[in-house]
Parts: C-alpha cells; structure tokens; sequence
C-alpha cells in the first residue's frame, strides 16, 4: 500500500483505499458505500439499500489496516485515509466464521427449498463455506408460520437478518412481523399468527435471502433455473412498475420486480405479483360461435366462421345502431385498433373506454395524469387527497407518501377515511371541502399555502361522478393557487389502471356525437343498438346487458359471464402476452414485453381488428406492428419510439370544468384491492387473498 | 443430536393467541400508569412498555396473556407487535399462568455451588412439583406454587437464594438458605399467607447485611 500523503479528496468527500485502490466517497458514507464504489461487493445478508442499516449478520466483514479487528463494513463509518482490504485472509476467515455460525441452525434442506437457485446463503456458503461444523450441540428447530396465503414459512431457515421486518415496519408501514423471544429461543414472526395486511408483503419474500419466507402460490411449482424471464411492466395499476414474467413451458410461473428508481423503486405490488395465475385458468382459446341465435350454445369454431358470422350481422345496419365498450387492460396498440376498427372500419363513433362514465376533458393532457413525476413525491412538503385511497389505488405511490409524512409533510384527506399507513387530517367527507381551502381561512389551507411543494392528488372516481369536471376545476384551481412553481406542479390525477390512461390517450371515447358508454348500454338494453362489440368485460355485470337481443360480439380473453352471453366470441391476447405501449399515471409511455405466445387459437388484439376491417369495410391501414406504431406515434407524440420510457412534458391550460360541487361522498375507486380489475377478477389466489384481509363486496352493478 | 424444538408454548402452552379475557385497567392502574407516562417525553411514551407490562403483570394473576400485552399496547397506541417483542424478551415476564407464589430460585455459578440443587430440590419436595419443563419451571399441583430456575438475582452476596413473588407483584428474596428453611418458608406462605412478603424491589435490600430480611 502507498505510503505517500494523499492528495486532498473533493469537498465533502474523503479519500479511501480499497484492496489498493482510491476511490472518494461521501463524508458519512459506511466502508460498505466505498467498497461499492471501488467496485468490490462485500458479501452481506442484513444490509439493503433501502431499509434502515441492522448490523447483526456479521457476513460483511472487511479488514482495515490499523484496526485489532476485522469491522462490520455495513455500518463503519469511512474516514479519510482509511485502508480497507476485501479480500485479505482476516476479513475471509471472519466471514468463513460468521458462515459457520449461520449454518449451525440452519438446516441442510436446499434440494426441496424453494429458494434453491437464487438464494444468498447458498451463494455465499460456496464461497466461505467450510465442510465441516466445529458444532457438536443439538440443532434448533422452529415451528412455521401461517402469516396468510402469500408467504409460505420455513423458519428453521430463516438466519434473523430481520430484513422483512425492517420491510414491514419502515416500507410497507404495517407493523406486524417482529422478532419474538431471545437468544436460542429468538423466533421471527408475527407472534400471534395472523395474515399480514400488507398490499406489499410480497416484497419479503424478495429481501428474505434465504427459503424462510417463500412465494406460497408459487411453491414447488417450477426452480429458478427453468424459468425463462421477460422483461416487462405491471400494468394492472396507474404506476406501470417494471416487473420480470418468470415463464416455463409456455405458463407464466411468477411474477418478480426489477429495479427502477424512477417508479418502484424495488418493490412490486401484491396484485400484480401474486395474480399471475389468471393468466393462464379460464382462458378463451378459440373463436366460439352461437349456433341458433339467442337460445343455441356456443360452440367452438374456426376464425373465418367467426368473422363470417360478425360480417353477416352487421351488413345493412345502421351506422348508429352499432356500438363498441373497451375496458382498461388494453395497450396503445390495442385502443389504437379497436377504435380506428370502430370508426373508420365500421363507421360508428359509438365507441367509450370510459366504464364508469368518466368525464375527461381529452383537450388538457395535464388534466388526467400526475403532473408531479413519481420520484419527485419524495420532495412534498404537504399531501392533498381528494377521494383518493393511494395505499389501495396506488400502494408503490403510498410508499412515497409515507416516506414525506416521515420528514414531517401534513396529509389533509378529503373523502372517506382509511388506514393509510400515517396518520391524516381529515377534512371532510365532501368536495365542498375544497371550497373551504380555496377560501384559505382554515388551518389546512394555510398549511397548503405555506408549503413549497404542496401535493394535490385526486382519486379516479372523482372523474365517475357527475359533478367530475367541477371537483376537478376546483382542485386544479387550489393547485394553480397552491401548489404551481416554474419547478413544481403539484396537481395530480390518479387514475385505476394504465390501460385506462392509454385509451385516453388513444381517444377511445365518443366523438362527433357518438353515445357514451351509460347511453350506449341503455340503447342495446332497449334494442337500439344492433351489433356490441364488447372488448373485455368492462366492469359490467350480465345485469347491465340483460334484454338486448342484438349481435354481441365479445373480445377478451378470460370466459367470464359476459363471454358466456356473446353470440361470438373471439379470443385476444392477454398483457403478457404481447408487445404493447402503456403510459403511467406520469404519463410516462413504456413498452410491455410478450412473455408467452397466446394460448392455443387465441390472437394478438390489433391483428383480430386489423383481420376484421377488412371483412366488415374499410380495411384498417397497418399490417405490421412497426405500421401500427408509426401511426399511433403520429396521433400521440409521447408514444413516438424516442419518448418511449420518458415524460413529455404537459403544459398546463387549466383544467376542468366550472361546476356546481354536490355533497355525495367522495369514495375512492378501489373498494376490494385484490380484484381491482378484471384481470385479478379471473385470479383464484386473488379471491383468498381478498377473502383473508375482508370479504368480498358486492360489486356496484 | 437431539434437535432443540423452538415453539411458542411459552405462551400458555399453545400458540399464542388472544384468550378474549376481556381486560381494563382497575382505578389504581390508571393512577399508577398516569404516573409513568410523567416520566417520559410525550412523544416517548414507548418507553413505558416495560413498566407498564409490569403493571399488567400485577394487575392481571401473575402473568401476561395476550390480551394483556393488547391492552398495553392500546393503551400506548403501539402496533401490538412491539409489545409482543418486548414481553417474551424478558424471562421477567410470565408468558403462562403461574401459582399464588412463583418461587424462583437461582441456580446460577454462585447459588450452584453454595448449594442452590438442594433448595430446588426441597422445593420440589414441599411443593410436590415434579419434573421441570424445557422452560425450567414446574407446578405444584395445588395451584400454590410455581417453582422457576433461574439465572443470577443479583444477590450472589446471600447465595444460595431464591425469589418469592405473589400474584399482586408483592415479592421478597431469601437468601443465605438451606433445604430445611426453604421448606420452612413455603410452609408458612401456605398457611400465612402474603403477609410474610414484603414488597421490596430487589435494589432495596442490603446486598451485605441482606437488609434484615434474610432468614
Ligand atoms: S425470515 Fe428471512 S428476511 Fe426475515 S429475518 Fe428471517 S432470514 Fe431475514
Ligand atoms: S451486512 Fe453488515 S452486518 Fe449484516
Ligand atoms: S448466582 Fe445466584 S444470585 Fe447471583
């Protein structure tokens, strides 16, 4: 090592040597922080980058010249001048040490651990693991727990790195997992066993580095190394995380997170993760065709039969008697098609993505998304929420909010009360509430005008209610008033899904006159619309058709009850299934990867309506993806190929409408989390979960 | 090896659970727990967890049901998980019923060999307990007594000694004992009653002179 003086290190920084190497690092910065920037990884199992810093597994330990001892890296503060060494015998045999103890309770199970392929202790036992135990003692055993139906327990495994309950408690916010007893006797756990109530704790089985807590729907089903992952986006809620579809033999076996600073960070919800057995129970795998119309059953049939049958009953009706409802898992591709198909195709502007009626005002792009990029919520100094539930709309979005009330940012909730994770002022119960603020004589609204980067976020069903656009107005215009700086828009829209963003932007909705969706089904209820095309089940219920005695056309992919009332059925891809644009809630546009092919006869969505034009009139002008794309880019800049993955930006106009503000309620647009959509709908684990945390609502019909 | 079973039957002998015992603090209590919560900063109040278990302790037979730890926990407005943490850390804490008197006797270096075997054993013998547990503790079969093994009571001064508590939390430590006087002890619990405990913090007594209270 080098004995001369060392130059100074930048201000604030300090000068360290790693195995010889100079590297500065932040004043304040652990040994850990320098050996990463040097490039060395330190084996470790308590540390993470995102939980508070525990110390207790001892893995990570490095020698530093002029120590006694070797030092736990992940928490030894550097200084300037400090000689750390990574990789001498001191630092290796602490670590064979520390391996020596971890391996003397934990048991030698790997062949039928789930965690067997991707586990650190494995990993790291190959490494500093030695072949005998210098242990003669009796070995503990623990007992398993059931914390309910997502995480599978083995606790002998676990090596009390407390890592899931640092999650739990700093992250999730639900403060259940703990670490009962002491010394031999010390169990990890939730003392009395109960299902944890966390929409994130699928997380813990991502930060557990051994098989302790494992993926139960998942278990035993299939080893990490058969499993072929594609990388793609969430996109069953208005964050649109980047997640990896694990899949094998065709079958999407699990869903796991990838990292992205920008939006999940690390984490996944629970919903996206633990749901992925829809996608593959239930399915519609070829076009089926009522036979007899009305009373016959439907029977499987052939693609052109199908087509043939859609053709046959559209041929001389009216333009404005056909009609077309979309629902909010679809891509850019997807409502692209299905509402040039609608339009140019077919001639209709009878055509609405917009299930429960929500009002948009489609001139203002700032008005139906989170002008306040995710990232920067971290910066918030005060929360507004407007008939908005984030720990059930958004819980990736709840975990930034819970990380600003920490720095000590106020949470004003007008709308129903919930358990968010923090604590809240809540307001009042109705949008006159925000009259109140405008007024700015309250508490909160002088806490509002006081803060630099107040919060506004307004909940997706405030856009269903009648009196939508006024609630809106008047956030926007606290927002203008509050929250707006050459740096800072604070005024938030959050939606339910990503598809429902998209089809927005892909203006699926009516035009030139067209029926909106109330309209369009009360019109097929009376026997005013003729032919329906129902692409996916748009949150109806059979209810909501019963009496129509036109052609219903049913596009999805799922044999939900819907599907069962169609005269035709055609069967479409799901979201993994294809290569599809979603834009966020940011408005950040990005791409979904296909995981798996559709299933038996199933197809790609644009192509079926691309494939359909040319048989009902006008043939669609896209006969490849890239034709599809350019096209859709030219309607929508922010879905151009150099946008992808970035936010334009959106001027603001002002948004909403002057209105008359009503005292019904706000409610926010999720009631039963784990069957938000219809995706989750079709998902059998999702109804245990749901069933775990309450029973399932009714669903508004 | 035998392979030591880790379980939760420190908690009544089953996984914990709530027992729906429904339980509110008496007037005393709420007096006393006004009291503790003076002693820490407002926003603090988590430090009083312990004291207040204590108190739980007394107020409810000698132990700490789950519902207990619940009560303490509501009544600190802590998530009920970090009671849980604290209660089954300390061995101070009963997790499981015990006797009128849980007579712990210590059978740590300098009780064992100044002869802390035979006060067990004469415990046993008075209070016809038999086997101990894998949690070192045994049961007279009258509901009177509970006999713990323990680990060093501070008073190693008075070894071989032992700590008798009543369920109320009234307690006294004997030290400087032999089999014949331990007996004579439980004897005089049994039929005397409380009375003979005074309720003396283990600090209070003179680790020398033993304070008087020794035998
Ligand atoms: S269960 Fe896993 S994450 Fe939790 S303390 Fe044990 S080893 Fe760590
Ligand atoms: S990683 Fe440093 S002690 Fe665990
Ligand atoms: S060894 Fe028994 S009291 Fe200290």
């Amino acid at each position: 090592m080098t004995t001369t003086p060392l130059p100074p290190a930048p201000e604030g920084m300090l000068n360290v040597y790693v195995d010889g190497r100079l590297v500065h690092v932040r004043k304040g910065a652990t040994v850990m922080d320098a050996c990463k920037a040097a490039e060395q990884e330190v084996p470790h199992f308590c540390y993470h980058k995102r939980l508070s810093v525990a110390g207790n597994c001892r893995m990570c330990m490095v020698e530093i010249e002029g120590f006694p001892k070797p030092v736990a890296s992940c928490h030894w503060p550097a200084a300037e001048g400090m000689k750390v060494r990574t990789d001498s015998e001191t630092a290796t045999t602490a670590r064979k040490g520390t391996m020596e103890f971890l391996l003397i309770n934990h048991p030698l199970d790997c062949p039928i651990c789930d965690q067997g392929g991707e586990c650190t202790l494995q990993d790291l036992s190959v490494a500093y693991g030695g072949d005998r135990s210098h242990f003669h003692e009796g070995k503990r055993a623990v007992d398993d727990k059931d914390i309910g139906a997502k995480i599978k327990t083995v606790m002998t495994r676990c090596i009390h790195c407390t890592r899931c309950i640092r999650f739990a408690t700093e992250i999730a916010g639900v403060q259940e997992m703990g670490a009962t007893g002491r010394g031999e006797a010390m169990q990890v756990g939730t003392y009395v066993e109960s299902a944890l109530t966390s929409e994130l704790a699928g997380n813990m089985i991502d930060l557990c580095p051994v098989g302790a807590l494992t993926n139960r729907p998942f278990a035993y089903t299939a080893r990490p190394w058969e499993l072929v992952g594609t990388d793609t986006i969430d996109v069953l809620d208005a964050v649109g995380g980047h997640i990896r579809l694990d899949a094998r033999a065709g079958k999407v076996m699990r869903a796991v997170p990838r990292e992205c600073d920008a939006i999940n960070e690390e984490w996944m919800t629970d919903a996206a993760r633990f749901s992925t057995d829809a996608l593959s129970s239930n399915r519609l795998t070829a076009p089926q065709l009522r036979k007899g119309r009305g009373k016959g059953k439907l029977e499987n049939t052939g693609w052109a039969e199908a087509f043939a049958a859609i053709k046959e009953a559209v041929r001389g009706v009216r333009k404005t008697r056909l009609a077309g409802l979309m629902d909010n898992l679809h891509s850019a591709e997807d409502g692209y098609a299905f509402r040039a198909f609608m339009q140019d195709a077919l001639g209709s502007d009878n055509v609405d993505s917009r299930m429960a009626g929500n009002l948009v005002d489609s001139k203002s792009h700032a008005a139906g998304i989170c002008n306040t990029p995710f990232k920067r919520w971290d910066d918030a100094d005060a929360v507004l929420l407007v008939g908005c539930n984030p720990r059930l709309e958004a819980p990736l979005l709840n975990i930034r909010l819970r990380r600003v009330v920490k720095k000590g940012a106020p949470v004003f909730v007008v709308g129903e009360v919930a358990d968010l994770t923090y604590p809240v002022t809540h307001l009042g119960d109705t949008a006159k509430e925000l009259e109140t603020l405008l007024d700015g004589k309250t508490a909160a609204a002088k806490a509002l005008a006081k803060a630099e980067r107040p919060l506004i976020v307004v909940g997706g069903a405030v856009l269903a209610r009648p009196d939508g656009r006024a609630i809106v107005r008047a956030a926007g215009e606290l927002a203008e008033k509050v929250a707006m700086t050459d740096s800072w828009n604070g005024f938030n829209v959050l939606h339910d899904t990503c598809g429902r963003i998209t089809a927005l932007d892909m203006a699926v909705h009516p035009a030139h006159g067209g029926m909106a969706t109330a309209e369009i089904l009360e019109n097929w209820r009376e026997n005013h619309v003729d032919v329906l095309f129902l692409y996916g089940d748009c949150d109806l219920t059979p209810a909501d058709l019963a009496g129509g005695r036109g052609t219903l056309v049913y596009i999805g992919t799922h044999a939900t009850p819907l599907a069962a009332m169609a005269d035709v059925v055609l069967p479409a891809a799901a979201w993994s299934e294809k290569e599809g644009l979603f834009a966020n809630a940011e408005g950040r546009v990005q791409a979904t990867r296909a995981a798996v092919p559709p299933p038996l006869s199933a197809k790609e969505d644009w192509k079926i309506f691309r494939a359909l034009s040319e048989q009902v009139g006008d043939k669609l002008p896209f006969d490849t993806l890239a034709q599809l794309r350019a096209a859709i880019a030219e309607f929508c800049p922010a879905y151009a190929p150099e946008a992808i993955g970035t936010i334009l930006p959106a001027p603001w106009q002002g948004v909403g409408k002057k209105g008359k503000l009503t005292a019904k309620p706000l409610a926010s647009s999720v009631g039963a989390y784990y069957l938000r959509t219809a995706h989750h709908r079709e998902s059998a684990w999702m109804k245990t979960m749901q069933a775990e945390v309450a029973p399932v609502q009714e669903e508004a019909a | 090896m035998p392979t030591i079973r880790i379980d939760d039957t420190a908690a009544v002998g089953q996984t914990p659970k709530p027992l729906g015992l429904d339980l509110a603090w008496s007037k005393q209590a709420k007096a006393a727990i006004k009291d503790i919560l003076a002693r820490y900063p407002k926003e603090r109040s988590r430090s009083a967890t312990i004291p207040l278990l204590h108190l739980a302790q007394r107020e409810f037979g000698g132990w700490l049901s789950v519902d207990a730890m619940q009560l303490v926990a509501d009544t600190l407005n802590l998530p009920y998980i970090r009671v849980y943490e604290v209660a089954t850390f300390y061995t101070m804490f009963n997790l499981k019923p015990v006797g009128k008197y849980h007579v712990q006797v210590c059978t740590n270096c300098a009780c064992m060999v100044r002869g802390s075997d035979a006060i067990v054993q004469a415990v046993k013998e008075q209070a016809k307990i038999g086997e101990l547990d894998d949690h070192h503790q045994g049961h007279s079969p009258c509901g009177t007594f509970t006999l713990t093994e323990v680990e060093c009571l501070g008073a190693c001064v008075g070894a071989p000694m032992m700590q008798v508590t009543a369920q109320n939390g009234a307690s006294h430590y004997y030290t400087k004992l032999d089999a014949k006087q331990t007996k004579q002890i439980l004897k005089d619990l049994k039929s005397k009653g409380v009375s003979e405990l005074v309720d003396t913090p283990p600090a209070d007594v003179d680790p020398i002179s033993g304070g008087g209270y020794t035998s």
